[in-house]
């Protein structure tokens, strides 16, 4: 049968019809508004609307940015939005203490660093924006702001370099400031030093706390230093690079891009106690022994926390 | 009142008299002193050697030019103000940078050649100036990028390209004064006389990105090495604009306010809108459809 078919067909010409043609407009935008529904919900033309404006002031730079780059806008609905799911989702963040972070006026926050990248810093700027509606200005190194994208990225989020002059003036803004002492130390430093805290640089973000008269609240991060354990290092390639450190892990570059991933290790994150500076004259802050003693103050802190977040943990990926 | 330059005005100078003079020759010391001048306003300062012929012509315009002129002035007893024109270029622009410089703040790296370096030689000499001449009222404006419509300078020309190269990774902090601003602020320094050395700028800044978009210009992004390179047909990108578009910068301007008390009439961003005028349009057809989908969804949504 099929033969006489092909046999009846074989004085005609076929020609292949287009696939999209076979479907009528009216299906398409039948599909397109279920598509709508499915992605904005079923207020999706006032949703896209929204959207629409949103993305017609981006592409034509109707918005604005602080004196630093800081671009709010990008940073609540692309970078945090971004970050939220990793925080709750795969390292569980756990914040505590939130209350000792001033609800206005310039603060500044004294972290320990550890992770190979500065993962710690982004879970507590998201930590921080929505546990108290405040926008964290990390103080970053001038490699940040020299390597292309990643400097882009850091002042649109709202960072500016680790110098005096910033802080302080970010300081008196009212801004609440963070800031990383341990540096390249803290964040590049082997697996089998976790937990220890490294050399609190000079204490320059003593002095610019006790010049501008603002509490330094004490920031404890646990978890951060599973992520990439960092087993090796090849300095020689570093010093090539320009860079601090090359970092070798279990799994990078060992599985490639896949060594990426960080392990999902259980995060514990605690504000403590305030550390009042207004009770100095702002003079003080060019006492060396002053700033030296602050600065201990604040690392003792931090490390004792540690152990104790340590203990309470139930495990590295509990 | 008295210009001086070495090409002849163009067009009604109005009652101001001329001088074709070059500052780099004595001459300047007898005009002077002959008409027993008691204000200097400097502007003098070339930022590109373009339309002088050459880097080293520039720089003797600018160096020897400016040192003939304050040589000149010393010996000047009538004189009792002196204002110069400089750049907030003298900060220069690097990934160490604070982000907002203050008059006292130095660059962090000093610049070894080129304009930034003239202009960094010419204030140590104004310096040196006011020391010698106490009775001299000094003013020093280091003036941000100047923008608008009768604005020829690489900046400007740089936005004015239908496509606008950017630095590839980097989205510069860029300040901007207008043009109408600078005349501002130069009248206003001759008439008060405050002494000093003041940043002056439109308040706020704008990244790259911002500028671009607001000129609806299209950019193509390359790579910092190769930027210094290429030339890209015609256009000029001497090293300290390479180092603008590469990191950017901005300056304080409390003391402008507080200090010499000049406010200026246009912020960052309404220089960019009234420079955008100069500019030719492009077609920007992403902005023209989302324009009519927003509207037809809007539309649709009231129904």
């Amino acid at each position: 049968m099929t033969e006489s078919a092909a046999q009846s067909l074989s004085g005609a010409t076929t020609r292949e019809r287009h696939p999209l043609r076979a479907i009528p407009a009216a299906d398409w935008a039948a599909a397109l508004e279920s598509a709508a529904k499915e992605v904005f919900g079923v207020e999706w033309e006032e949703q896209l609307a929204r959207f629409i404006v949103f993305l017609r002031r981006r592409i034509s730079g109707e918005y604005s940015v602080d004196e630093y780059g800081f671009d709010r806008e990008l940073t609540q609905r692309f970078l945090l939005a971004v970050l939220r799911p990793i925080k709750e989702k795969w390292f569980r963040v756990e914040v505590r203490g939130i209350e000792n972070i001033p609800t206005d006026g310039g603060a500044l926050i004294v972290s320990n660093h550890s992770g190979t990248i500065p993962m710690d810093g982004l879970m507590t700027m998201v930590s921080i924006h929505d546990e108290l509606g405040r926008d964290l200005r990390p103080l970053g190194a001038d490699l940040v702001f020299r390597m292309p994208i990643v400097g882009n990225i850091a002042r649109k989020a709202g960072a500016t370099l680790a110098c005096s002059e910033d802080a302080e003036r970010m300081l008196r803004n009212g801004e609440l400031v963070g800031v990383w002492p341990e540096g390249f130390k803290g964040i590049g430093k082997p697996y089998s030093e976790r937990y220890k805290l490294q050399r609190f640089g000079r204490g320059g973000f003593v002095s610019s706390a006790l010049r501008t008269g603002v509490p330094i609240v004490p920031l404890s991060v646990v978890g951060a230093e599973e992520i990439y354990p960092l087993v090796g290092n090849i300095p020689a390639l570093a010093k090539v690079l320009g860079v601090p450190y090359l970092p070798i892990t279990p799994f990078f570059p060992l599985l490639g891009p896949l060594g990426l991933i960080p392990l999902p290790s259980k995060w514990l994150i605690e504000f403590g106690e305030p550390i009042r500076t207004d009770a100095y004259d702002a003079s003080e802050a060019d006492d060396p022994m002053l700033v030296f003693n602050v600065t201990d103050q604040v690392r003792e802190t931090i490390q004792q926390t540690l152990y104790r977040l340590l203990g309470e943990r139930a495990s590295v990926f509990g | 009142m008295i210009g001086v330059d070495v090409a002849p005005p163009r067009g009604d100078i109005g009652k101001v008299g001329f001088v074709r003079a070059d500052i780099r020759n004595p001459v300047i010391a007898k005009v002077i002193a002959k008409e027993e001048v008691d204000t200097v306003v400097h502007l003098s300062v070339i930022a590109t050697p373009g339309t002088t012929g050459g880097r080293s012509t520039m720089k003797e315009l600018n160096v020897i030019g400016t040192m003939q002129l304050l040589a000149a002035c010393q010996t000047a007893p009538s004189l009792r103000q002196v204002v110069v024109k400089s750049t907030t270029q003298v900060y220069g622009a690097s990934s160490r940078d604070p982000a907002m410089f203050t008059e006292s703040m130095e660059p962090r790296r000093t610049p070894s050649s080129g304009y930034a370096r003239d202009v960094a030689d010419i204030e140590s000499y104004v310096r040196g100036f006011a020391r010698r001449r106490p009775d001299v009222a000094v003013t020093v404006l280091r003036c941000a990028n100047v923008l608008g419509p009768n604005v020829v300078s690489p900046i400007a020309s740089h936005f004015r390209r239908s496509v606008v190269p950017n630095v590839l990774g980097f989205d510069p902090r860029l300040q901007f004064l207008h043009e109408q601003d600078l005349y501002g602020v130069l009248e206003h320094s001759v008439r008060t006389g405050v002494p000093g050395t003041f940043n002056v700028a439109g308040d706020g800044v704008l990244t790259h990105s911002q500028v671009a978009r607001r000129l609806q210009r299209m950019t193509v992004p390359i790579p910092e090495p190769l930027f210094g390179l290429a030339r890209f047909g015609g256009g000029e990108y001497p090293a300290e604009l390479r180092a603008l578009l590469t990191y950017g910068r901005g300056v304080d301007t409390t003391r402008m306010r507080s200090l010499l008390g000049f406010e200026p009439r246009y912020t960052t961003a309404e220089t960019v809108v009234d420079f955008a005028d100069s500019v030719m349009p492009s077609p920007n057809r992403a902005d023209r459809a989302l324009a009519a989908l927003e509207s037809r969804l809007t539309g649709a949504s009231g129904d």
